[in-house]
């Protein structure tokens, strides 16, 4: 058996400390040790962002990122972006306007879509296409998903919604 | 993946004496973005991977107008063109910074591991020599540096001997009425693999109507990026103009010995380099009259 190493991280605002390999990325930890499986595998490779979360607020795809890198670090999944049983305005665009089909790619591009209006509240169109060109999506045609980011900024601009203290749940 | 060991060094010291030990049987990580694939996809193996993140001196960025830019090698890209103050001073990097990969890619990959990679077609190289950055690299013998245009010896092959590790990418100061610019040829908007790189700096003189002082780095049009050595000593003291931009141009092909291949055929590639030759030499000289 390979020697475990142990890891102590913050998950979704919650403590979390976990065995792994040195060869496992993060992607592997989250869904097959902490069985948070919101993060989708695609490609493996780095190419589609289905496995996209925030490693201290800055969008990683999780398949490129060590299990082992992630010493001390805070991660967001898509199972924090909610607040309990609220939707995060983003999500609630993306259900609106049909921004998804088979939605595997979706927890990539929910997290991409809020890394952006994290930065920049009122992106252009142009600027919502280039921050989420690391997704891929081979159902939408993508229209659909700009638009429910378009909508979701216009929504928080209209009226901020309180951040969600805990974060979600991390099972 | 097979696995491997991992160990995050604290200091250079401690990277340089496992990297000693360890010898071919380690690779060193800093964000991984190619690393982690080419482990994953057999196309490279390592008993040991030394991540280089907790270094601190791998991880600084610090800029004075006076004493020019220190680049850690495992500084990530989005951090270049958030700096404000390094992306007015060198917009050329900026602008590979920005067009490595996609967003989540620059989360994490740095221009150390860009450099070190040595890929021909990498998008940083180009303008690292255009801007006569200088590589420090940290070994068993002590403290070394060269010239970014030297580091590369072949696809995939840079400098480094055993026991070495690139510390960080020096800049000399930005001079008044200089600049830099980089653009690759690429068949779709964004996210793909340079057909050709340029990155060119330019200097002008008083009135900003000529040049003073040129140089031109060019990717993907050989073994490993070049200095278009002929076309940047031209362009010295010629009036800063299109006509000047396109006859650069073409020195520059001179140069350019590519391949062809899936990404474009050797001469398509030749013309490449007249053109965004021109063109970054335009965008050069506009920013150097707007500093």
């Amino acid at each position: 058996m390979p020697r475990k190493l142990h890891l102590s991280t913050t998950i979704n605002g919650l403590p979390t400390e976990f065995l792994c390999e040195a060869r496992q990325s993060l992607l592997e930890v989250l869904r097959d040790v902490l069985h948070l499986t919101g993060s989708k595998e695609g490609c493996n490779n780095g190419n589609c962002g289905a496995c996209t979360v925030l490693l201290g607020g800055e969008p990683v795809l999780s398949c490129l990122v060590l299990a082992a890198e992630a010493e001390a670090a805070e991660i967001t999944t898509i199972e924090g972006v909610a607040c309990e049983a609220r939707l995060h305005p983003i999500q609630q665009c993306f259900l609106q306007d049909a921004a998804l089909q088979c939605g595997v790619c979706t927890p990539g591009f929910i997290l991409s879509a809020k890394a952006l209006l994290d930065r920049n509240p009122n992106p252009t169109e142009h600027e919502i296409r280039f921050q989420l060109a690391n997704n891929l999506c081979r159902c939408t045609g993508y229209d659909k998903i700009v638009r429910a980011v378009q909508h979701a900024a216009k929504q928080a601009m209209a009226s901020p919604e309180p951040g969600c203290i805990a974060g979600g749940s991390a099972k | 993946m097979k696995d491997f060991e991992y160990s995050a060094a604290a200091t250079i010291d401690e990277a340089v004496s496992l990297l000693a030990r360890w010898g071919d049987r380690a690779k060193v990580l800093t964000g991984g973005t190619d690393l982690i694939v080419q482990l994953r996809e057999g196309q490279r193996e390592a008993d040991m991977v030394i991540d280089v993140k907790k270094i601190p001196q791998l991880m600084e960025s610090s800029y004075s107008r006076e004493k020019g830019w220190r680049l850690g090698a495992a500084v990530p890209c989005h951090r270049i063109y958030e700096h404000a103050e390094v992306a007015d001073a060198y917009p050329g990097l900026a602008d590979a910074a920005r067009i490595i990969g996609g967003w989540q890619i620059q989360s994490r990959a740095s221009i150390g591991g860009n450099l070190c990679n040595a890929s021909p077609a990498a998008d940083s190289i180009p303008i690292l020599i255009a801007y006569h950055a200088t590589c420090r690299i940290a070994g068993p013998n002590g403290e070394r540096t060269v010239p970014v245009a030297q580091f590369c010896v072949g696809p995939g092959r840079n400098q480094l001997a055993r026991g070495e590790i690139l510390v960080s990418l020096d800049f000399p100061p930005s001079l008044p009425r200089s600049s830099g610019a980089y653009l690759r040829f690429i068949p779709r908007n964004e996210m793909d693999i340079a057909v050709v790189g340029v990155g060119s700096w330019v200097q002008l003189n008083a009135r900003g109507d000529a040049i003073e002082a040129a140089r031109i780095g060019l990717g993907a049009v050989a073994p490993t990026p070049l200095v278009a050595e002929q076309a940047s000593l031209w362009l010295c003291g010629k009036p800063a103009n299109d006509d000047t931009f396109a006859q650069a141009g073409e020195l520059a092909r001179l140069v350019a010995r590519p391949i062809s291949d899936k990404r474009g055929p050797a001469e398509y590639r030749t013309h490449l380099v007249g053109v965004l030759t021109k063109r970054t030499l335009a965008i050069a000289t506009k920013r150097a009259r707007e500093t």
